[in-house]
């Protein structure tokens, strides 16, 4: 009798401590500075953070590029998620939100109704980004072509479907601090490391994941089973490609790599973004990925 | 009568099946070799320019206008006669990298072989006058290789 009071105890404790350590956890107000955006270097963020990439339709090319309207699937061992609409559609899109509900959403994965999005929208990364360049990207954003497709849902089993439980997988595998650290990093290695680290989010498809899905930050861009379940993405750290620094700011700006074959596949869509943005970045990439241990 | 539909049942199978036994027996061997001769010609006179480009072997007009002309002319090659349907790596594993959406999607891959010609036709325009005009054209020539890669060849990684 004692014993089991004692159990149910520690239960509700433990229920109770799980459901405060999984609360959702948005940008207040006091985070978030109050300055006039700048939407032609929102525009930059853009291309950088590849937006693109997921949340404009499969196949599309060209201005087409810039209709956010969503749809494209993302098979995984949690389930099938689908790219939400982010046009500025109010009704469909995210046209109706303010700019913190915005923040909220790309910095901290949570909603404008107070729930946690699914990792698969790479928050975790972009949480290392400067709040003003994410106050560009909405200024940018706010400029795109509204489109009335309605977000499909995701097709996700139990016990993933509780979205609450979210907030133990952040605790657990989102990090705040840079992979590579330093403070004797040149100013070339620190912009690439943003591009890298916070902006681009190349960690996500190039390291390998544990069984919950955390990303291994040991084996950084080191390479990792494709969630397609085809082949297998490429490490891209001195272990796993010997491209020199040139051959690699070049690849990313014309997708021909040295020996000239072209980009395919998910990384040819990567090179028309990382395409508009200036030499320089490309470059400072280049030198992140060859300052990486080994290099 | 249930002899009869057995019969057909019977026949039904075996057509099928010889046919089937036929499909993957077709050679496409020498469609598959002009095609990746193709590419590679592609390639061999990419390369010429891109070494230019990035500075890894000096700029020489006569060379990088041959180049150039290579390039658009193996782009020209009409693509109706080495890509015969069937010969997808769906159907024939590692014997090719054209994904059967070769074939699923034929306006789209006219359409990407359109952009390939005109990005190698803006090359050709400029390669033999100068650097800077190769270094600005090789960006959308190697956009239209990605754009066409990214959906109808098998990525090898």
């Amino acid at each position: 009798m004692r014993f089991s009071r004692v159990l149910l105890g520690l239960i509700v404790v433990g229920a109770a401590a799980g459901w405060l350590l999984s609360a959702p956890q948005p940008l207040t107000a006091a985070d978030i500075p109050d300055r006039s955006p700048d939407v032609a270097h929102g525009e930059q963020v853009f291309w950088a953070a590849g937006c693109a990439s997921c949340h404009s339709v499969e196949d599309a090319s060209g201005d087409a590029r810039l209709v956010l309207s969503g749809g494209r699937s993302f098979p995984s061992n949690f389930g099938t998620f689908y790219a939400p609409n982010i046009s500025s559609d109010p009704q469909h899109g995210i046209g109706d939100w303010s700019e913190a509900d915005f923040l909220s959403a790309v910095m901290r994965g949570v909603s404008p109704d107070g729930r946690h999005y699914y990792p698969v929208f790479p928050y975790g990364t972009y949480a290392h980004a400067g709040i003003s360049d994410m106050q560009d990207l909405w200024a940018f954003l706010q400029t795109l072509p509204a489109d009335a497709t309605p977000s499909r849902p995701h097709d996700v089993g139990f016990p993933f479907s509780v979205r609450r439980g979210l907030g133990l997988w952040k605790r657990a595998f989102l990090n705040e601090d840079w992979v590579v650290d330093g403070s004797d990093l040149s100013p070339q290695v620190m912009r690439g490391r943003y591009l890298v680290e916070a902006l681009g989010h190349c960690a996500e498809c190039h390291t390998p994941r544990n069984a919950l899905g955390g990303l291994e930050r040991a084996n950084w861009l080191a390479g990792a089973p494709n969630p397609t379940g085809e082949g297998r993405i490429p490490g891209i750290s001195p272990a796993h490609l010997n491209w020199t620094e040139a051959d690699i700011a070049a690849y990313l700006g014309d997708g021909f790599t040295p020996d000239f074959d072209s980009a395919g596949g998910e990384m040819a869509e990567v090179i028309t973004n990382i395409s508009q943005l200036p030499d320089a970045d490309r470059a400072a990439i280049a030198a992140y990925l060859r300052a990486l241990p080994g290099g | 009568m249930p002899v009869f539909k057995k019969t057909i049942l019977a026949s039904s199978i075996f057509t099928l099946a010889f046919g089937a036994a036929a499909m993957a027996q077709m050679d496409y061997s020498a469609q598959i070799a002009a095609r990746q001769g193709q590419m590679d010609i592609m390639a061999l006179n990419v390369g010429i320019l891109g070494n230019m480009a990035r500075g890894n072997t000096g700029y020489d007009a006569d060379l990088a206008q041959a180049a150039a002309d290579n390039i658009f002319a193996a782009a020209s090659v009409g693509h109706q006669i080495a890509w015969p349907a069937g010969s997808d790596n769906f159907d024939l594993g590692d014997a090719t990298a054209a994904l059967p959406a070769v074939w699923d999607d034929p306006d789209g891959f006219d359409q990407a072989w359109g952009d390939l010609r005109t990005a190698a036709a803006g090359m050709a325009e400029v390669a033999g006058t100068g650097l800077d005009a190769v270094q600005g054209a090789i960006r959308p020539l190697g956009g239209a290789c990605g754009g066409c890669h990214r959906n109808f060849r098998q990525s090898d990684d």
